[in-house]
């Protein structure tokens, strides 16, 4: 089908192609740019143009693709960077130097891949039924099921060993060629048996996470901070080291040369779980902050798709995107191009049912061949003015289990991650003590408490010490303040830049163990009557260490 | 691609800046326009949005003398495009690329789309080269390096101007090679004397400069085109020619309240303050233009100066400037007022970029360590200043004293430096001297 563009407003287009459907792909103008039908009309339908649209002209051609926004799921994905379309950059860059031009790009990568390893599960001759699985292909530990296609029917050839990437793994009955890529619609959420109500820690190595709010894996959290607050900072250290299988990270809406850093320090690094090279386990999609608007959008829904397929293979997925509040601008940018009646602050009113849509995503599943996996969400927001009423902050909020705000003030004083300890939360805490405390160490959850505690009356002592100074503290008082700013200096803040930015669980309970004990001890002496200035001379860390963990 | 020029005199209505053009074949998003004025007089415009064959329209320069009847349209069926050349250097343009300078427009070698492209992630060099500015805050405590977008906040009254002069005059990379460095410079809505204070530092400058002049009696919708215009010839002098650019926009604030007028004028929904929905990501397409390309020389590095309206750094322009760029150089009133210069207030500066540029090999071993020294102890200071405030500073503590001594000694000797420039060895040297005075290197 064919038509043409009728208007063009911002990042959409009319076209007048008549028997286009809802969400269907279009390739809009000369170029072929790729878009997405958003509002149809009588003789008219609004396009969503994922690519630039200065330059197109009225008049232009358009044509229906007939199929929705959709990504190929298969092996290959792993060890690779994507644009919010799922085409690949380094692929983009040998083809069209360093800058990006609209239109053209190939959407797939399946040819340029190395050849595939097969390993059949039937034989030819024998038949197999709609969605029978007719064999594997193995990458690395991973083991990609292909399965037979919608008609089934007699298997008349099949690969076995390797396989060039484009071509078909199987032949059944009447030329029907099955490979080992298939294309799911991004908005579709992949479907699954069952959800399962399990809570596993998911240890992320940061200690102030893993001990006061731990995370838990199926679960979602959001960090909202204002600018310089260390959010990507923070959200690059959990992908390094978070205890998962499969790492999909998303740039969204954010600076280019912070992606060209991760990727140089990425290729650098190992999974401290598995030892084998950190990117063989991450699949990386960035749309920064001045490609185009549109693909912004889409980028989530690029990658959450593929970190669900992953699930569907019985992994632990992590998905970790930065930030979505550009993803949020980004709908609030097409929306007002589509001339909606706007909500708070301009946004859709549909922003909170999107949100919570996407949040739904996460969970712990039973997948259709019996497996478990996880996809855990952990989301950065930027709020503007850093403004934690703002309303994309709030809708997260309703949806999110866990919370880790972002503080200027800590930030500014250096103190990374510059997590808030009385602002934040964690509605897994009390699921996941009980695995912290059989795996790791009896005593995690009475611990946490008791260092809760502390840094609430330091708190307020801390109010007191303003007035007064803290000579005019008691002893008693005095010994708690020395033994918190231990605490916030050497356990809650980590360098993100030496060998603390990884905390083991086993790590972070003997620190915090040993500093809790500290206390007791010299609360002891310090009751006994004992000199206070002995005492504290006995908790107070060594010079060295303290200044190390106070800058970055 | 079209055969004929189209011409129409179809208006339909002028508001402002905006025209809209009645019963136009195939416009083109983005084309350049040129209108004939009934008096005579030629002005170009930008198609900004099109619906079925109307077609609305921003002029570049003055609307005033527009008419309904007489006022020409002509479409050229291309986008805005940049005239590029190596002679472009150590010249003056207005914000629509005329000379300025009395002299004739160069001859270009070829033309280039002012909006740019987005440059391809995995293609990004990661910035980890200094760039030596002289002065210590920047240098010492938030080191700037190549490719990096680095903003100066500042506030009404304080001297912005004299500091991006400062670093105009005395940046230099610290690993010399390549063809040398290169100044643009992007006015957007000066007033005079301020021009004119740039116009004498980039006389006195050895190297070379491109300057693109937009002041406050300039048309608004220039102040759009002045950036790009600049970013273009950046790119392509850094890119092209292996270059090491240096762009400082001033004042970033005006180019934000001209996209703001524009924006009101084009009806828009209008976002925080009246700006309009997508500043974050029309100020992206700015900033994100800084970087370096893999495998090539050349960098084009973008130090933009925002005035915070109200001092306030939650304004939206400060704001969405520091979600977009790798950090940013605060000035503070107080330390002004003291007769500090520059007057950065390090601890809400950062330089993200910092860490890769520093230490063995690029600096000096010790550096991050006296930073984050310097840093902790100033903070501990200012957090005591509060105190002081409360129970004066007889009832401190011995130690305490100390650290309100040190903090006001750190603003003097390492904050304050006056005209002069200072190198990194000598920002490390005395910064050590200081912690040394004060038996804060213990560790080291």
């Amino acid at each position: 089908m064919n038509g043409r563009i009728i208007g063009i407003s911002g990042p959409t287009v009319s076209v007048d192609l008549q028997g286009l459907r809802l969400y269907e792909r279009v390739l809009v103008g000369e170029a072929g740019l790729m878009g997405e039908v958003v509002r149809l009309e009588q003789g008219r339908a609004v396009v969503q143009v994922y690519e630039s649209t200065r330059g197109l002209a009225v008049g232009e051609p358009v044509e229906a693709t007939g199929s929705q926004l959709t990504v190929r799921l298969g092996p290959g994905l792993l060890d690779t960077m994507f644009d919010g379309l799922q085409r690949p950059l380094a692929a983009m860059r040998q083809e069209q130097g360093p800058f990006i031009h609209p239109g053209g790009a190939a959407a797939s990568s399946a040819a340029a891949q190395p050849p595939l390893r097969f390993v059949p599960a039937h034989k030819v001759g024998e038949t197999v039924a709609p969605g029978e699985l007719l064999g594997h292909v193995e990458e690395g530990e991973l083991r990609h099921p292909v399965r037979a296609p919608e008609q089934g029917g007699a298997i008349e050839r099949i690969a076995e060993g390797e396989v060039p990437a484009g071509e078909p793994v199987a032949v059944l009955a009447g030329g029907i060629e099955v490979s080992a890529f298939h294309d799911w619609p991004v908005r579709l959420p992949r479907p699954y048996a069952r959800k399962l109500s399990r809570f596993e820690p998911l240890v992320t190595g940061q200690r102030c996470i893993d001990f006061l709010f731990p995370l838990a894996r199926g679960g979602s959290a959001i960090f909202p901070g204002g600018f310089g607050t260390g959010k990507t900072l923070l959200e690059q250290s959990i992908a390094k080291f978070a205890d998962v299988d499969i790492v999909v990270y998303v740039g969204c809406g954010e600076r280019g040369n912070e992606m060209a850093e991760m990727l140089d320090d990425f290729s650098e690094l190992t999974d401290p779980w598995s030892k084998r090279p950190l990117m063989s386990r991450t699949i990386v999609v960035v749309n920064t902050s001045n490609m185009p608007v549109a693909a912004r959008e889409a980028s989530i829904y690029t990658a959450v798709t593929m970190a669900e397929y992953y699930r569907d293979l019985g992994c632990h997925v992590l998905l970790l995107a930065d930030s979505l509040s550009r993803w949020a601008e980004a709908l609030r940018e097409i929306s007002s191009a589509l001339e909606e009646m706007p909500g708070e602050e301009g946004y859709p009113t549909y922003l909170d049912s999107r949100m919570a849509e996407f949040f739904a995503r996460a969970g712990v599943v039973e997948t259709a061949d019996g497996k478990v996996g996880s996809l855990t969400v952990l989301l950065s927001i930027s709020p503007p003015g850093g403004d934690f009423t703002e309303p994309v902050t709030q809708a997260c909020l309703r949806n999110t289990g866990a919370f880790f705000m972002l503080d200027t003030d800590l930030a500014h004083r250096r103190h990374f991650p510059a997590i808030n300890w009385f602002q934040s939360f964690s509605l897994y805490e009390q699921d996941v003590s009980c695995h912290l405390e059989e795996q790791v160490a009896a005593g995690w959850g009475e611990l946490r408490r008791e260092t809760r505690a502390l840094l609430q009356r330091e708190q307020g002592l801390r109010e007191v010490a303003e007035i007064v100074g803290t000579e005019g503290l008691q002893d008693a008082d005095r010994l708690l303040m020395q033994v918190t700013e231990d605490v916030r200096r050497r356990f809650l803040a980590q360098n993100a830049y030496t060998e603390d930015a990884f905390s083991t669980p086993q790590q972070t309970h003997e620190l915090i163990h040993s500093m809790i004990e500290g206390y007791r001890g010299a609360s002891a002496q310090l009751a006994k009557g004992e000199h206070l200035e002995a005492v504290l001379r006995k908790v107070r860390p060594a010079k060295k260490q303290a200044a190390a963990a106070g800058g970055n | 691609m079209r055969l004929a020029r189209h011409s129409y005199s179809t208006l339909r209505s002028i508001q402002g800046p905006l025209l809209f053009v009645e019963k136009v074949i195939e416009a083109r998003m983005g084309e350049v326009v040129t209108i004939a004025f009934p008096d005579g007089r030629e002005a170009e415009g930008e198609v900004l949005r099109i619906e079925r064959d109307t077609v609305l329209i921003q002029v570049i320069g003055d609307s005033r003398g527009l008419d309904l009847d007489r006022t020409r349209v002509t479409f050229t069926d291309s986008i805005k495009r940049a005239p590029l050349a190596a002679e472009v250097l150590n010249r003056a343009f207005d914000g629509s690329f005329r000379p300025i300078d009395e002299l004739p427009m160069f001859v270009p070698e070829k033309w280039a789309p002012v909006s740019g492209l987005p440059m391809n992630p995995v293609a990004r060099e990661r910035p980890q080269e200094m760039i030596e500015t002289g002065f210590s805050t920047i240098d010492g405590l938030n080191t700037l390096v190549k490719g990096q977008k680095l903003p100066i906040f500042s506030c009404a009254g304080l001297p912005s101007r004299e500091l991006a002069a400062g670093i105009l005059e005395h940046a230099r990379a610290k690993s010399a090679e390549g063809a040398g460095s290169v100044v643009v410079f992007v006015a957007l809505g000066l007033a005079f004397h301020e021009y004119a204070y740039y116009r004498q530092t980039l006389e006195r400058l050895k190297g070379d400069y491109v300057a693109f002049i937009n002041l406050a009696r300039d048309p608004v919708v220039e102040r759009l085109l002045a950036p790009r215009f600049g970013l273009t010839v950046a790119e392509y002098l850094a890119f092209e020619h292996g270059r090491d650019v240096l762009v400082v926009v001033t004042d970033m604030t005006n180019y934000c309240d001209a996209l703001r007028e524009v924006s009101t004028a084009r009806e828009e929904l209008p976002g925080r303050r009246g700006y309009p929905g997508y500043l974050y990501s029309d100020l992206a397409s700015l900033y994100e233009r800084a970087g370096r390309i893999k495998g090539q020389p050349g960098s084009v590095t973008l130090l933009p100066v925002v005035t915070m309206p109200e001092d306030d750094i939650t304004h939206p322009i400060p704001d969405l400037t520091g979600y977009i760029t790798e950090g940013q150089i605060v000035l503070s009133r107080e330390l002004h007022q003291r007769g500090v210069f520059p007057p950065v207030d390090v601890l809400p500066s950062l330089s993200r970029l910092m860490q890769r540029g520093i230490g063995k090999g690029r600096t000096r071993e010790d550096h991050r360590e006296i930073a984050n020294l310097l840093y902790m102890h100033y903070a501990t200071g200012r957090d005591l200043r509060r105190l002081e405030a409360i129970v004066g500073r007889e009832g401190m503590s011995e130690a305490d004293r100390r650290m309100l001594e040190f903090a006001a000694a750190f603003e003097q000797a390492i904050v304050h430096q006056g005209e002069a420039r200072r190198g990194i060895e000598e920002t490390l040297d005395a910064s050590r001297a200081l912690l040394e005075r004060f038996e804060l290197l213990g560790a080291a």
